[in-house]
């Protein structure tokens, strides 16, 4: 019954955004405003229909609805209510139908936001909304059917992968990704919509965009710490990254949208870099398209190769479409988008932009190429090669490094032209943090030339971004005897963008220097311990207390309980565990990890005996990485200072109360360099 | 709205989805061996599970596998926990016993188990027709190139691999590629000193030129 | 003024810095199994290190792209016993890699090796960044050349 009502909802979505697009495209080609309010409508009963089908789908996964084949598949009588509200995104089908709701989600806020603009731009963004969304109905209703109807109906089902229901971060970092992932979608559109309308010759169209792809690229952003955290925490090797083609795919867009960030600004300073900034934001989503592509399609072997079937070969259609039709749009409108700028200096700000540009997309195209090789190689020369980390971490290790260093420089340099003096004055004083790093780094033992220049690019960036705030605080200090803490607040309101932009930078700093002190600095041994005996890494001492098992509803579970011993006090426990479930015929590890500050203890249960007589366990320690998870809160924090609007430029409220002398103080333009 | 230079732009798509829709005809997760065509590469293992007769070795005997030499050798890489592994248990059991009298040997190798809980899987399975050994450090499953189980190795009279099976077998490949590896036996050819001690046996009518 | 204040916030830093400097201060060279078990030798500890170092370059066959160094699965754990052993025997790593691709194909190695067709894999990157920054170059030097300069932007 639910089923029924779900896939009926579902088809009549269907159908609504395909005479929403029709209607639409006929409406702007022959001018009749009332056909396109019937497309809007339609984007709003899409999200309307998508919402009823899901919340039916998270009824029957919370009822145990077993007749409804994704419940079937997914679903489990034992698995606790919270991981089975999350299976929602677990498995293949549901998947989509989450992709399908937050595209409808965000249709409805981009067509309802802007519904009163004048001119074109917004009604074929719409449609071109409603051309993905259509995209993603016709799987819903055909080959990702969630609500096939299952007969005879099963009395439980397997429930969700054991990978899955392990952790809490399963129900943060897909809908995270999501939105970032689908939110992309937002300014294809818009991008679409400028050049179908003609607006693309102005800049007017990249403001309205801007916000949507800056809450999307915060998302990304979160996913994608999120997934690192999620997959270090529960995986067991210890690691966060793997550049699996899955993770590959959720980074690649996440490059290309933060280069154009940056250029966005030299086009909006310029008025240069459109053509270039129009590939950026169309490329984005491409590469999502991509993304979502090579992990569904089961071309390549991933971690997070879902079920193959026929989702792959509509997959490739619609790559195909999104492809043809963003290459001739772009190609075709690349006449009307020359740039007729120029720049005053070299030695400026935009240059370093571009050099940013230059290095983020070699960075996605390194990422590219890797995660393609395999099967070009394979195409065009019968090989079957793997290229895995140490491919992926020499070749993009320069890059990163550089783009650490241009963290540092950019804030420091002015739009237009920088003096000799002006850069002496702001590019030098930051090595001194460069300095202070590269002691550090070589002090507590690094000597790794990559580790010992990470730190220090590191600590000129840090340097550099903190000073832009110190500058900006001290100036309101001076000029307006504002306090410390009032001269933060109303220097960032003053430019959120460029502030909200350095408070990203520092969490990247912050990722960046979790990254480099973990990787260097990580050390790990392995022993069979029998319960009182202890195993002594980097100083760390961790004696086995006891080797426990206890049954739960769905799995079985043995563990090993550890306990952190400094000077002959217990000052930590930790009890890593393996669980078995009777679906699986190896069993899962849960490693545990105890975080401080200053980095974390890693436990991970290799091996046990029957009898509980001894445990073979694990003990990796690597500094720092909560300094990555950290970051990542911080880069956010950037996103959403950066997301609301600028004020409107206007003095002080102070000077507002008080009447203007006849001599004015000289101020700090804010806004501005 | 350039169209010469939109069409053109658009050719750049061709390369990329010919190279993804050719990418579905791969399974990424198959990979080649590079053994078949060489030498199968020397073990000396222990029996733990005898089989039945006239198969049947005693239990701790050792295997060499140059001593098959001369005679075909179906190697079989199996566990207890391996889910696929009982699908063929079945077919190979049964196949064994029907070329009982033929020049063909048959071999389980048991993979990163141990005895007790193998045996017990024998047993639920109904028994198996021919021996088992145990590759207790998986030197030999690494030797062979294994990456998963089921796999099975078949190797000629010459002691190369002929042809490796990933996954379960069936029915007809085990008969084509026995059959014909049989048929490649040099005629007459007494198999040399194989750890079983069952009588010499004539060679098939299918193998040419008998003498 | 400056120059104290650079002072301040690289002395600012490194206090900051100090507090983690505590777990990663305290390394040992060599990790201590149990409180019964003999310490490894060095010797013990240059074996480890060179198992480490080739089996971070052998794929782990039954996993997803991890090193057989990294993976926790018992045919990594094997393999990585083969490894020693080999090494042990006085093998060099060149030989233990080859024996592995001898096995299980080019596909085990962690990285193609850098020959023939595998060389586009390694090339393109650097060439589509000298390829950019040529661009790059010369877009600069158009832009700031002269105002009003009609340039085919990038």
């Amino acid at each position: 019954m639910t089923g029924l009502l779900a896939h009926d909802a579902l088809m009549v979505s269907l159908v609504l955004v395909l005479v929403g697009a029709i209607m639409g495209t006929l409406g702007i080609r022959g001018r009749r405003a009332d056909w396109v309010q019937i497309a809007f409508g339609t984007v709003y009963g899409n999200f309307v229909l998508v919402t009823v089908a899901t919340l039916a789908m998270i009824y029957a996964l919370v009822t145990h609805d077993f007749s409804i084949s994704y419940v079937a598949q997914v679903g489990s009588r034992e698995t606790p209510l919270f991981y089975t509200v999350i299976s929602l995104w677990g498995a293949l089908e549901g998947s989509i139908l989450f992709w399908a709701w937050v595209l409808g989600a965000y249709s409805t806020a981009v067509v309802f936001i802007n519904r009163k603009r004048a001119g074109n731009l917004v009604p074929w963004a719409s449609v071109t909304l409603l051309v993905v969304a259509l995209f993603f109905a016709i799987l819903l209703v055909g080959p990702a059917n969630p609500f096939h109807a299952v007969f005879p109906v099963p009395g439980d089902g397997p429930g969700p992968n054991p990978l899955l229901q392990n952790h809490i971060l399963m129900a943060v970092h897909p809908p995270l990704l999501y939105l970032g992932y689908v939110g992309m979608a937002v300014p294809f559109a818009f991008a679409m919509g400028a050049m179908l309308s003609g607006e693309v010759v102005s800049d007017d169209w990249i403001k309205i965009t801007r916000p949507y792809l800056l809450v999307s690229w915060g998302f990304l952003s979160a996913a994608i710490i999120a997934g690192m955290w999620w997959s270090y925490e529960v995986l067991g090797w210890g690691g966060y990254w793997a550049w699996d083609p899955v993770e590959n795919a959720s980074f690649m867009p996440w490059l290309v949208a933060t280069a154009f960030l940056h250029s966005a600004m030299v086009q909006e300073r310029r008025g240069m870099l459109r053509l270039w900034n129009l590939n950026l934001m169309v490329g984005t989503f491409v590469l999502t398209i991509l993304g979502t592509f090579l992990t569904r399609s089961g071309i390549l072997s991933s971690v997070h190769s879902f079920t193959q079937g026929p989702i792959g070969y509509y997959f490739l259609v619609f790559i195909a479409v999104v492809l043809v039709v963003t290459l001739v749009m772009v190609a075709g409108n690349s006449d009307r988008l020359r740039s007729t700028g120029h720049l005053e200096s070299a030695a400026s700000r935009e240059t370093v932009f571009l050099l940013n540009n230059l290095f983020l997309t070699a960075f996605m195209f390194t990422v590219l190429i890797g995660t393609l090789f395999p099967l070009v190689a394979e195409a065009l020369r019968g090989l079957k090669v793997t290229v895995g980390e140490p491919f992926f971490n020499k070749m993009t290790l320069p890059l990163i490094v550089s783009l650490i260093f241009l963290m540092g420089v950019g804030p420091a340099l002015p739009w237009g032209a920088a003096s000799k003096a002006d850069m002496k004055a702001k590019l030098l004083p930051p090595f001194a943090g460069a300095v202070v790093m590269a002691v550090i780094a070589l002090v507590t033992g690094a000597r790794n030339p990559y580790a010992v220049l990470t730190f220090a690019f590191v600590g000129y960036a840090a340097f550099a971004n903190f000073r832009e705030y110190w500058i900006g605080m001290s100036a309101r200090h001076a000029a307006h005897d504002e306090g410390w803490a009032t001269a933060l607040v109303r220097l960032v309101q003053g430019n959120r963008r460029r502030y909200g932009g350095y408070v990203a930078h520092i969490g990247i700093l912050f990722v960046a220097l979790g990254i480099a002190a973990s990787q260097s600095f990580r050390t790990e041994r392995e022993a069979t311990l029998k319960p009182g005996e202890s195993l002594t890494v980097a100083g760390h001492t961790a004696r086995l207390k006891e080797v426990w098992g206890r049954q739960e509803p769905q799995r079985a579970v043995i563990g090993a309980t550890m306990e952190v011993v400094e000077n002959g006090k217990v000052v930590a426990t930790a009890d890593p565990r393996m669980n078995f479930y009777p679906t699986q015929s190896t069993p899962v590890p849960t490693p545990q990890v105890i975080s401080s500050i200053g980095g974390d203890l890693y436990f991970n249960l290799m091996a046990f005996d029957q009898n509980g007589a001894h445990a073979t366990v694990k003990l990796i320690v690597q500094p720092l990485v909560p300094w990555i998870w950290f970051g990542g809160g911080i880069v956010v924090l950037g996103a959403i200072i950066g997301v609301f609007p600028k004020r409107r430029r206007r003095t002080a409220p102070a000077a507002v109360r008080v009447p203007v002398p006849a001599v004015v103080l000289p101020i700090p333009r804010e806004g501005e360099a | 709205m350039n169209w010469k230079r939109a069409a053109i732009a658009s050719l750049a798509a061709v390369p990329v989805i010919a190279l993804f829709a050719w990418g579905f005809t791969k399974d990424p997760n198959n990979i080649p061996s590079p053994l078949p065509g060489r030498m199968a590469p020397d073990f000396s293992l222990a029996v733990f599970a005898p089989g039945q007769p006239p198969m049947a070795l005693p239990v701790g005997d050792t295997v060499h596998l140059a001593k098959l030499r001369g005679e075909v050798v179906v190697l079989n890489f199996w566990a207890s926990w391996c889910l696929s592994c009982r699908d063929e248990h079945r077919t190979l059991s049964a196949f064994a016993k029907r070329y009982a009298d033929r020049p063909v040997h048959f071999l389980g190798v048991l993979y990163n188990d141990r005895p007790a809980p193998a045996i017990s899987w024998i047993d639920e399975m109904g028994g198996q027709e021919y021996p088992s050994v145990n590759d207790v450090d998986a030197h030999t499953a690494i030797d062979y190139g294994l990456y998963g189980v089921p796999e099975t190795y078949f190797i000629d009279g010459n002691g190369r691999v002929a042809f490796k099976q990933t996954g379960p077998v069936t029915d007809a490949i085990l008969t084509h590629e026995v059959d014909s590896l049989i048929a490649a036996l040099p005629a007459g050819t007494r198999p040399g000193g194989s750890a079983d001690t069952a009588a010499p046996t004539l060679a098939p009518a299918k193998t040419k030129g008998t003498p | 003024m400056t120059r104290f204040r650079a002072i301040i916030m690289a002395a600012a830093l490194a206090l900051g810095a100090a507090y983690p400097l505590r777990l990663v201060a305290q390394q040992s060279p060599a990790a201590s199994a149990t409180s019964q078990a003999p310490a490894p030798t060095m010797a013990d500890s240059v074996l480890d290190a060179r198992t480490a170092a080739v089996a971070e370059q052998l794929r782990c066959p039954v996993c997803q792209g991890e090193s057989i160094q990294d993976s926790p699965s018992e045919l990594a754990q094997q393999m990585r016993d083969l490894v020693r052993e080999q090494l042990k025997a006085g093998k060099t790593p060149n030989e233990v890699r080859a024996y592995f691709v001898s096995k299980y194909g080019e596909w085990i190695l962690l990285d193609p090796r850098p020959h023939g067709f595998n060389l586009v894999l390694y090339a393109a990157p650097y060439l589509l960044l000298l390829a950019g920054l040529g661009v790059i170059v010369v877009a600069v030097r158009r832009w700031t050349g002269g105002a009003q300069t009609k340039s085919a932007g990038p």
